[in-house]
């Protein structure tokens, strides 16, 4: 059944396969992303209780989900390694642990740009909060402790244990405004049978949050492509290219 | 028992009593952060009660970040990890045994050292056993979730920092449930809940992290 994906196993086949998505995530990416946040920024209509600041959860909503997610197939792709051996399954945790930590990054930037005007205050120590930042400290061990190994290969199996730990904090964060009473809100469009949005508000939120998705996908093949040539800079293959990209220039 | 792994915990506490300095010193510098507040932040009885417990658990989390290292560092400096790792013994069971050793040594002395804690910042007596317990359930947490980290940065040169940035995040929530706990019996409301969720965490722990540490100490061992 997964026999399909054994040829990626190889770094060549796996720099060949980014090459190939490359552009195709990109075009999705900004299509998308410019749809949804001019949908969402200019046309979705106004918040009846929160005006146009409403608007920041087009930014919002889809770094924090993809925070996560990022982190889940990062744990995902530690595992695989662990259990395939696979390098390149660790090349990809580590391409896409730097995006992750950017986007929960931004995801606790604007929910304090959000927070200061309608909470009064650019930060509480409430349950979501806190645990998207133990996300954002996890990130970083992860990054960082890959980055003290000399030899990128223990590196890849370390971070990846670390990263597979740090799994525990994704259902404290994803339940944590049922699980304790906060001021961040509840879950809105999670709920699919009956979400608590509006269509005309939810649909570009959806379309934000799949631009997001190729986004981070395409900053995630060009790294793991940066990372493949650096790992692999004494295969004939990488030479050969190397050669033909000076050529052309 | 397996006498090999008999063997292995007696000469882990032979080791552990024979470097005195090592055992006492995490736990004089708890002393010392403990008496910190107070000083640093208000001697006021209320103030210290209230953040008293907090305290406690803070300092205890990085006091034993100091001592964390001594779990595996020797043992991979001198070798007698390879051989563990080569001589056909269970890896996670001689994981479990110098974790127990560990605990033993280092956080076994923190429990009996935290009445006076307890008394330097004014806890009260409900406070005090629910102090008492979270630190019997949730200390073994600290000393198995450390192991996997330890296991992971042995074979660094300066991996002391590394693990603290690696670990810290890791306790938050132990932390969270532990001094909750003790606000509780402050408040002399139940505190059993949270007693019950740092449980389920040590069970999880327990079992999961015996394979992590024997894995993690064959990446470190390439």
């Amino acid at each position: 059944m997964w026999k399909w994906l054994h040829p990626y196993a190889k770094t060549e086949n796996a720099y060949q396969l980014c090459v190939t998505l490359q552009p195709w995530l990109w075009v999705s990416a900004l299509l998308c992303l410019a749809v949804g946040t001019v949908w969402g920024l200019a046309f979705a209509p106004q918040d009846y209780q929160q005006g146009d600041s409403f608007r920041i959860i087009y930014i919002h909503v889809p770094s924090a989900m993809l925070s996560m997610g990022t982190y889940v197939a990062m744990a995902i792709a530690a595992l695989v390694g662990m259990v395939w051996q696979w390098r390149t399954a660790y090349m990809s945790m580590i391409a896409m642990a730097p995006v992750g930590a950017v986007m929960t990054f931004v995801a606790l930037f604007t929910g304090a740009a959000w927070g200061k005007p309608m909470w009064g205050a650019w930060w509480v120590w409430d349950a979501r909060l806190t645990s998207e930042l133990i996300l954002l400290f996890l990130y970083i061990g992860v990054i960082a402790l890959y980055g003290a190994f000399e030899d990128k290969q223990q590196a890849g199996k370390a971070a990846g244990v670390m990263a597979l730990v740090g799994v525990v904090n994704i259902p404290i964060i994803h339940y944590s405004v049922e699980w304790w009473n906060t001021l961040h809100q509840g879950a809105t469009i999670s709920k699919f049978d009956q979400p608590s949005i509006a269509p005309e508000m939810l649909w570009p939120l959806l379309v934000s949050l799949l631009g997001f998705a190729f986004f981070i996908g395409a900053v995630t093949t060009i790294r793991l492509r940066s990372e493949i040539v650096r790992r692999e800079m004494h295969r004939p293959w990488v030479q050969k290219l190397a050669q033909a990209t000076s050529e052309n220039s | 028992m397996n006498p090999l792994l008999l063997g292995i915990f007696k000469r882990d506490m032979q080791i552990a009593f024979q470097q005195k300095a090592e055992l006492v010193q995490p736990l004089m510098f708890l002393l010392m952060v403990v008496t910190l507040f107070p000083l640093g932040v208000s001697p006021s009885p209320e103030t210290l009660q209230r953040i008293g417990p907090g305290v406690i658990w803070i300092a205890a989390i990085l006091s034993s970040l100091l001592g964390m290292e001594r779990l595996f560092r020797d043992d991979f400096i001198d070798g007698s990890l390879e051989q563990y790792t080569l001589s056909g013994m269970s890896l996670p069971a001689v994981a479990t045994v110098k974790v127990l050793a560990h605990w033993l040594v280092s956080f076994v002395p923190l429990l009996i050292l935290s009445p006076l804690l307890a008394m330097f910042l004014n806890l009260s007596m409900d406070m005090f056993i629910a102090l008492m317990l979270t630190l019997l359930i949730g200390t073994p947490l600290l000393s198995l979730i450390g192991a996997i980290a330890v296991g992971l940065t042995v074979g660094l040169a300066r991996g002391g920092l590394l693990l603290a940035l690696l670990l810290i995040p890791v306790f938050i929530p132990l932390l969270i449930f532990a001094t909750s706990a003790v606000d509780s019996a402050a408040l002399q409301l139940p505190y059993h809940p949270q007693l019950a969720i740092i449980g389920a965490m040590l069970l999880l722990a327990a079992a999961a992290a015996p394979f992590a540490i024997a894995y993690s100490l064959k990446v470190s061992q390439n």
